[in-house]
């Protein structure tokens, strides 16, 4: 940052008021933004090294930075369906989110949509998912692997019964909440209920669909890792499980960076569509 | 039927209205007897809680009498309809489209058997009526209070209504754009001859507009107190009237109404 500060000096005009402010707006945008994530991020290393000091099977971040080179040096390797490359791993994952997530999506949104705009489907579908929405969802891996014989749609079906709530929910509680004035105006001009739900529900309901949507990928890239764990096969939850069993301890801090990095990479993806359909 | 009496284009017969809430009913309207005539100018005026919006929500459609009828055009009315067009107090427009689509909407199913050219040349009368041709590609949030009640006259004006309703339309804009926006709807209710129901809480812009002022008690119950005509020739024109005597005489019976007879109590 403070290089930045350098480089703009040369091309800035002669040292007057106006650049000085400007100089100090940057000193703030350095001290207030930059540098606490940064000191935030360096103390937890800090105390990472300092309990890895004082326990003997917990490696340090030294060490687990050379282990993370040499992974990461080769992420795309395939010895066999027990031996993948760490980044098939991670595809793999991405996919059975993705599926389970797209299908949660195909189905919790316009499913909202009815519930927020019938009333009686409303009062019908409330105890069903005021029942089934607290219920872990590894609960259901059970069902899923006794209903598709396989562990792999059984996964897809855990990351869609957790995905599916908050989208149903979110997208039903925009609808009950278009003004009346809306609601008056699509009267008045008599319009029919394909234009209503275009050009007046759809557009309002948008931005809590999209909460729906950012809670729906939280839950269902935290729930993948312990699927995967029961479920086997490639992915980055048994990775972490097969690591464990080979007792490197490296691989496994790396795996919980690598599932915290990918899920704020998904959150901001989303955060980013969600701006570009706002119309605000 | 469609032989509709022009003495009584609008009529509310004996029209009660109660609301069921959750904590009980309440008696909004009682009795309610008017005949709006074909072309008139009605302002509704009263005290605020008076179910003044409740009648124009009645002749509107969108809220169904708990007893007596209401007619339009001779037909009874029996739920929204373009002949009988509303401009909301807050505007309603749509904020995610511009002023160009917040009108087409309205024009696109009223004139559901015209060409999208047509549609079109339509909606861009109706806004360039109201002098907005410059902004008609601009969003609600983009343009000021007074434009935006603008494009609502124009959405409703848009659909060519027998009947216009407006629920205190510019109750929400300074007075200088408001005295702006009353001439400009004189002017043009003028030219489209078409009927209109004006809700309003401001006695000067009931007087100068209307051909008649309904005088509402206060509720609960409430009905009409007094119907006052105003026979002051139009056009007319603000600055000349301030000093009329007509003008004033019945401004001030207006206000004797409201501030005398039926006063609020607690306000």
């Amino acid at each position: 940052m403070t290089n930045t500060v350098n480089k703009i000096m040369p091309t800035a005009k002669p040292f007057t008021l106006g650049s000085s402010r400007r100089l100090n707006t940057q000193a703030y945008r350095f001290f207030g933004w930059v540098l606490p994530p940064i000191f935030g991020l360096f103390l937890l290393v800090v105390i990472w090294a300092l309990i890895a000091e004082h326990t003997q099977e917990l490696p340090g971040p030294i060490k687990t930075w050379v282990s993370a080179v040499e992974l990461f040096s080769d992420p795309f390797y395939d010895h066999g369906i027990n031996d993948k490359g760490v980044g098939w791993n991670i595809l793999a994952s991405l996919e059975r989110v993705g599926l389970g997530f797209g299908l949660a999506a195909l189905i919790g949104i316009p499913l909202g949509f009815i519930i927020g705009r019938f009333e009686f489907v409303a009062r019908m579908t409330a105890p069903v998912i005021s029942l089934l929405r607290p219920v872990s969802p590894l609960a259901w891996l059970p069902i899923g692997l006794l209903v598709f014989k396989a562990a792999n749609p059984a996964a897809i079906w855990v990351i869609f019964i957790s995905a599916v709530w908050p989208m149903i929910i979110n997208t039903a509680v925009g609808v009950s909440k278009v003004p009346q004035d809306y609601m008056n105006v699509a009267k008045v001009l008599n319009l029919s209920e394909w234009k209503i739900v275009t050009k007046i529900l759809f557009p309002f309901v948008l931005p809590y669909m999209m909460t729906g949507v950012r809670l729906s990928i939280g839950v269902a890239w935290l729930v993948i890792v312990a699927a995967e764990m029961l479920t086997g096969g490639v992915g980055i939850g048994f990775w972490v499980w097969d690591e464990w069993n080979n007792l490197n301890v490296e691989h496994i801090i790396i795996a919980i960076f690598i599932v915290g990095i990918v899920g704020l990479l998904l959150e901001l993806m989303l955060t980013q569509i969600a701006k570009r359909f706002s119309y605000e | 039927m469609e032989k509709a009496n022009a003495d009584k284009y609008v009529q509310l017969e004996h029209v009660d209205m109660t609301f069921h809430t959750k904590k009980g009913t309440f008696n909004a309207l009682k009795g309610i007897n008017l005949n709006i005539k074909e072309g008139e100018f009605i302002s509704i005026i009263g005290h605020s809680g008076c179910g003044k919006s409740t009648v124009l929500n009645l002749i509107a459609g969108l809220l169904q009498p708990s007893d007596g009828l209401l007619f339009c055009a001779g037909r009874e009315i029996a739920g929204p309809g373009p002949e009988r067009a509303v401009v909301f107090q807050n505007h309603s427009l749509l904020p995610w489209l511009t002023c160009f689509e917040n009108v087409y909407l309205a024009v696109e199913r009223v004139f559901s058997t015209e060409t999208k050219a047509q549609l079109e040349a339509r909606t861009h009368a109706a806004i360039e009526l109201v002098g907005l041709s410059h902004s008609s590609d601009k969003r609600p949030n983009e343009i000021s209070g007074g434009m935006k009640q603008r494009v609502g006259i124009a959405r409703a004006l848009a659909m060519e209504p027998k009947v216009l309703l407006l629920d205190e339309p510019f109750g929400a804009l300074d007075a200088l754009t408001r005295a702006n926006l009353q001439d400009e709807l004189m002017k043009i209710m003028a030219k489209s001859g078409c009927t209109a129901v004006m809700v309003t809480h401001d006695v000067d812009e009931a007087v100068l507009l209307s051909d008649r002022v309904v005088m509402m008690t206060n509720g609960p119950s409430a009905t009409i107190g007094e119907i006052l005509e105003v026979k002051l020739p139009r056009p007319r024109a603000r600055l000349e009237l301030a000093e009329d005597q007509e003008y004033n005489h019945l401004r001030s019976e207006v206000l004797r109404f409201l501030y005398e007879r039926h006063a609020k109590k607690s306000a």
